[in-house]
Order: C-alpha cells, then structure tokens, then sequence
C-alpha cells in the first residue's frame, strides 16, 4: 500500500454495452476502504440492469486499490456467474492482479460457513424446557446437600474452618452494609407508619400505628427488607466473585490440589452470613420502629407512650421468630450466590448473568421460604 | 513493493513512566515503510507499554511519536480517529467481541466507517477471513475458538480497514509450534504480498529469527534500547552479555563457560 498521501481521483464507473451483450465497465480512481462504497451501487445496479452475456471489467484506469476494491470485483463476478454469464477483468496493475489472485475465488463463491441449527418444534421446546427446570432443580439440592454436609463439618472442627476468610466476609457483608439497612428499614418504617396513620385516624385509632409498626418489622419487615437488600448487595457480589474465578479457572486449579470448592469457598461465606443477618435484622427492626417513632412523634404523641406501646404489643418470641428465618434467609443468600457464580459459563456476559440469576433465585426462594414459615409459625400460634 | 527506504513511524525522545516510576528512558527509533519491525526484550522490560504508547493508548512522559507525519501523542478528536483508522492493532489475548460473531467483530469497523453496504460489508469480511485461514468459521462466536484462530482473527479484524501499520502484541505467545510458524508465515505472506508495516512484540525466539527484518531489543536495567538491527546479526556478533544471552536462550553460567573457552 504505497502512497496513500498522493492526490486520488474519487472512483467512478462507466457502462457502456455493445450490441452483442457485453457489459464494459470501466473503473477508475481510488478503490479503498471509505470510496469503494460509493461505486459500489452503481456498479451492481448497471450490472443487474442490463443483465449482460459477458461482463468486461476494465481495470486500467485504477489508480490504487486495496481489498475492498478487489471485494468490489469479486462480487461483480460472483453476480454475473450466479446468472451464467461470462466475465473478464483487463487492464488490472501488476501489483493489484497480485492481490486480486490473492484471495480464493472458490471459497468465496461458496455460502458462509455452517449457519444456525434448524429450529425445533414445540414438542421438543417443551420437553427440553422441562428438562432443563429438573435438572436445575437437581443441581440446587445437589448443592444444598454439600454445603449442608461442609457446615456440619465444619462445627464438628471449627479449627478447619477458614476464619480469616469468614471475617473478611462478614466485614463486607455485614458492617459495610450496615447503612444501606438503616437507610431502607428507616425509611420503609416511615413510610409504613404514615401510610397507615391516615386511616387510622378516621377511626381515632393512631396509637396502634406502633402496634402495627412493631408487629410487622419484627415478624416481617425486618427480616425481609434486611434479607432484600443484603442478597442484592451481597449476594451479586459473592456471583461475581465465584463467577470470575471461574472464568479464570480459578475453580478448576482448587479441584486440582484436592481442595472441595464448596468447603473452601462458600462454606466461609454462609457462616458469615449466618454470623451477621441476624445481627443485621435488628439493627433493621431497630432503624424501622424509629421510623415509625418519627411519625408518631409529629402526631403530639410523646416518646415514652410509644415505647410503652410497643413493648405491651411487640414481645420477643415474635422478635426471635423473625431472627430465625434469617438464619435460612442467609443461607439462601450465600448459597445461591456461590451457586450462581459456580455454575458461571464462559464468555464476558457470564459474570454479569450470574449475578442476575443470584439475586432474582434469591429473592424467590426467600419469598417462598417466607411464605412457609409464615404457615408453620400460624400454626404454631406466633 | 516500495522503496522500504522512508520512516513510517519516528518515535523521537521517548520516556514512559507509570507514576514515578520509570519504565522507558529517553529511546529513540524508526520504523520503515513495508518492514517487519520487531521489538523485544525480556519480561517486564516495558515492550508492551511502548506498544501502548505509540497506538496512542497512553499519553508519554515525554516524547513524540509520529505516524505518517502526525504525532499520536498530541492529535485529538477527528485528527486522532483519522490517525488511528491508518492502523490495526491485534491485541494479545484477541480482544474479539465476545457477544459478536467472528464475521461481525471483523465487519465492526467497516460498519462504523464506511458507507459500504451490508453485502459489501459481508465480502469484505468474508475475505479478510479467508485471508488469514478462517474461512468457514464466520458464523462462529470468540468462545468457539482455539487460541490460534482467536489470534488470526483478531489479526484479520485489525486488517478490517485495509492499514498500512499493523501492531501485533505478542502473536504467538500461548500457540503450540506448528500454529505459531504458521502465523509467522502468515505475517510475512501479508507484509510482502499487501505492503503492510508490522510492528510486532515479541519474545518467541523462532518468531523473531523467521519474520523480523529489524528489531530493537529493550533492557529492563538501562530501561533504554540495548540493541537494535537484524536478530541473527545480533546472535553472532553482538558483544552484549545481555543480548548473547537472549538470543542464545542462555543463563548466566552457561554464558560465562562459554567465554572462558
């Protein structure tokens, strides 16, 4: 590719057709990269319109040409074989002969290489689909199993376990958190409260907006919007991390040296979790009923009434049962973002998508496990 | 194909530094039109952030370096794409565009660039595929590849504009034998049948000896150029300890009983 610098013509084309149905286009000027587009039209279009028995190309008048100008002859002679007519290329250059010879016609003349695979119908989509949920479904209490079976191990020997690894995790999963979960629990109580004063107070009944507040974070509130915004935060990040290490083969070298993935890497993050929800949970509880102490308070309510409230309503087998669930709610939250991050494919939007399915599967599975607990606690009478 | 004679690039009073520390002291050299022109060293002597630097990555500590008479280190906006457009870099580990197919990562920058239409866009692709052996692999996604098809690839998308300057950081590093010559083939059939100046970064002896016309051998103590020339002149005259060692695939011992004999 010689003097780009020198002074180009812009390309242009010339068709002139004889009367025994032969196409002659004569090129000329500057084939390159951001010219040939410009001819490129043209050419063809000269070319499909007079649908000739031979086309002649006339490349003498071509003063520089790089691949795509040879692209541009390429597919002028790919169209006029399609048809089964004939095709000459004269006056080409010395040195753009050599890079037309350059490229394999009959290569290019064949249709791209193995395209898509054939779609399926809907039987088989159905069946693949229901499959794929089974062994999702497996894969989960496969891996429940082993990190069930990592914890016992590991409070049969807690001098195996990696406590360097557990503090560093509660530190980033528990005390960095600590100011979203009384930002969002105080401002959920808030809301909560105000809402519900409104139509309380048709009925002269806003004193139990403490009652109602100190119920449902203790039972509920607490506990899930703690659990919600630790499994977003959280959760993802543990996706992240495993789903990086993956791609780095990371996973694969620790399965090398003996070393159980699941032991080394995720049992430290669910005793963590297991460590700091709860812990998390009251502060949450705490940050929800000074929201709602707020609204109380711009209601002329005093201080010591609604303490006093809440502690006749709100009693500690109902704060001990909230605490509970987040033991599980822990558990799913580390679980699940391990899982995620483990089960990462290849490809730079893996770790992204593992993060996604980590804090969506969270987020269900918490529902769902909240949902049962709520029955068994009713029957209990909680 | 042309007179080989006139500088392409001129890197004038060169100084990199990551922070305060000093990674390339003061180095000055040419590259000539049509050559292949290798530069190496041993790891960590700062050959890939010279790389950085002159396809405008990294801003130098000092210094100029000019690309067909403009200065990369100070062009900005339009004048900076229209220089980069002039050149192809293939990264080392392919850089390809995970999310796209190998055909459209090549098509990217004529799509961006040209007004080619979509067909036009598809041969052109297609023959830079072909160009570098991958025909047949167009509709295949970066994932599907081994490490030398990644490598041609990315060689055949930095191609996709037709530059006259491709960089290539270390093409062969990761390849077995057989697929690392024929890349090597593959570098000189582009330079001699296409005209394109390569600038490669290597430390893979054999390369070097195959493809280079000229190299520069960077230091990591003298963080300058140690040697510059053609590598087997180099091998059999330079009178540099650290030069003999590299070109000979020495440790100190084995050079220092080789002397002594």
């Amino acid at each position: 590719m010689k003097d780009h610098d020198a002074a180009f013509s812009p390309p242009s084309v010339e068709a002139s057709k004889d009367p025994d149905s032969t196409l002659v286009l004569k090129i000329k000027g500057r084939l390159d990269v951001y010219s040939t587009g410009k001819i490129w039209k043209d050419s063809s279009f000269e070319l499909e319109k007079s649908n000739p028995r031979k086309l002649v190309i006339d490349g003498e008048g071509i003063e520089y040409c790089d691949a795509s100008g040879i692209a541009l002859l390429i597919e002028l002679r790919l169209i006029q074989e399609k048809k089964g007519g004939g095709f000459e290329l004269r006056g080409l250059s010395e040195d753009n002969e050599k890079l037309y010879k350059l490229f394999n016609f009959g290569l290019l003349s064949k249709p791209e290489g193995p395209g898509k695979p054939p779609s399926r119908n809907i039987v088989e989509r159905v069946g693949e689909t229901s499959w794929e949920m089974l062994e999702e479904l497996r894969v989960h209490i496969y891996f429940t199993g082993r990190v069930t079976v990592g914890l016992f191990a590991a409070a049969l020997n807690p001098f195996k376990i990696r406590w360097k690894e557990v503090f560093v995790t509660c530190e980033k999963f528990g005390a960095n958190s600590l100011f979203i979960i009384a930002l969002v629990n105080f401002l959920v109580g808030l809301v909560i409260a105000f809402q519900s004063a409104i139509p309380m107070q048709q009925y002269g009944a806003q004193i139990f907006v403490a009652d109602l507040i100190v119920i449902a974070y203790f039972k509920e509130l607490g506990p899930l919007m703690t659990a919600f915004v630790v499994n977003g935060r959280s959760g993802s990040a543990f996706a992240a991390e495993l789903g990086t290490m993956k791609v780095n083969e990371e996973l694969d070298a620790l399965d090398t040296m003996g070393l159980d993935p699941v032991n080394f890497l995720v049992v430290p993050k669910v005793i963590a979790a297991i460590f700091m929800l709860p812990l998390l949970t009251v502060f949450g509880n705490l940050f929800g009923l000074l929201g709602g102490l707020v609204v109380i308070l711009s209601m002329g309510y005093t201080f010591t009434t609604y303490i006093n409230q809440i502690t006749a309503s709100g009693t500690y087998v109902m704060l001990l049962a909230g605490l509970f669930k987040t033991l599980f709610f822990a558990v799913l939250i580390a679980g699940v973002g391990c899982l995620s991050g483990m089960r990462a494919s290849r490809g730079p939007s893996a770790v992204g998508d593992a993060a996604t399915t980590a804090v969506v599967t969270g987020i269900i599975l918490m529902i769902v496990v909240d949902g049962i607990f709520g029955v068994i606690y009713y029957i209990l009478g909680i | 194909m042309s007179d080989g004679k006139e500088a392409i690039i001129e890197v004038k009073d060169f100084t990199a530094k990551y922070g305060d520390v000093v990674i390339i002291d003061d180095i000055s050299f040419e590259v000539l039109r049509g050559e292949i022109f290798v530069i190496l060293g041993g790891s960590g002597c700062g050959k890939s952030t010279l790389l950085k630097h002159m396809i405008g990555l990294y801003k130098p500590a000092r210094g100029n370096i000019i690309i067909k008479g403009e200065d990369i280190t100070k062009a900005e906006g339009r004048d900076r794409i229209d220089l980069l457009k002039q050149i192809g870099v293939a990264y080392q580990l392919g850089a390809l565009f995970g999310s796209m197919t190998v055909l459209e990562n090549v098509m990217l920058p004529l799509e961006e660039y040209t007004d080619l239409s979509r067909d036009a866009r598809h041969l052109i692709g297609r023959m830079k595929l072909e160009l570098v052996g991958l025909d047949g692999s167009e509709e295949k996604m970066p994932s599907e590849l081994s490490g030398g098809m990644i490598k041609r690839a990315a060689l055949a998308r930095a191609m996709a504009l037709d530059p006259e300057v491709l960089f290539l950081d270390e093409p062969s590093a990761g390849l077995d034998p057989i697929t690392s010559a024929e890349l090597d083939q593959l570098i000189i059939q582009l330079s001699r049948s296409l005209g394109v100046t390569f600038v490669v970064v290597t430390h893979e002896l054999n390369s070097i000896y195959t493809i280079a016309d000229r190299v520069i051998m960077l230091d990591k103590s003298t963080k300058n150029i140690i040697a510059a020339g053609n590598p087997e002149y180099l091998r059999d005259h330079s009178t540099i300890p650290v030069v003999q060692k590299f070109f000979r695939r020495q440790t100190d011992a084995q050079l220092g009983a080789q002397n002594q004999r």
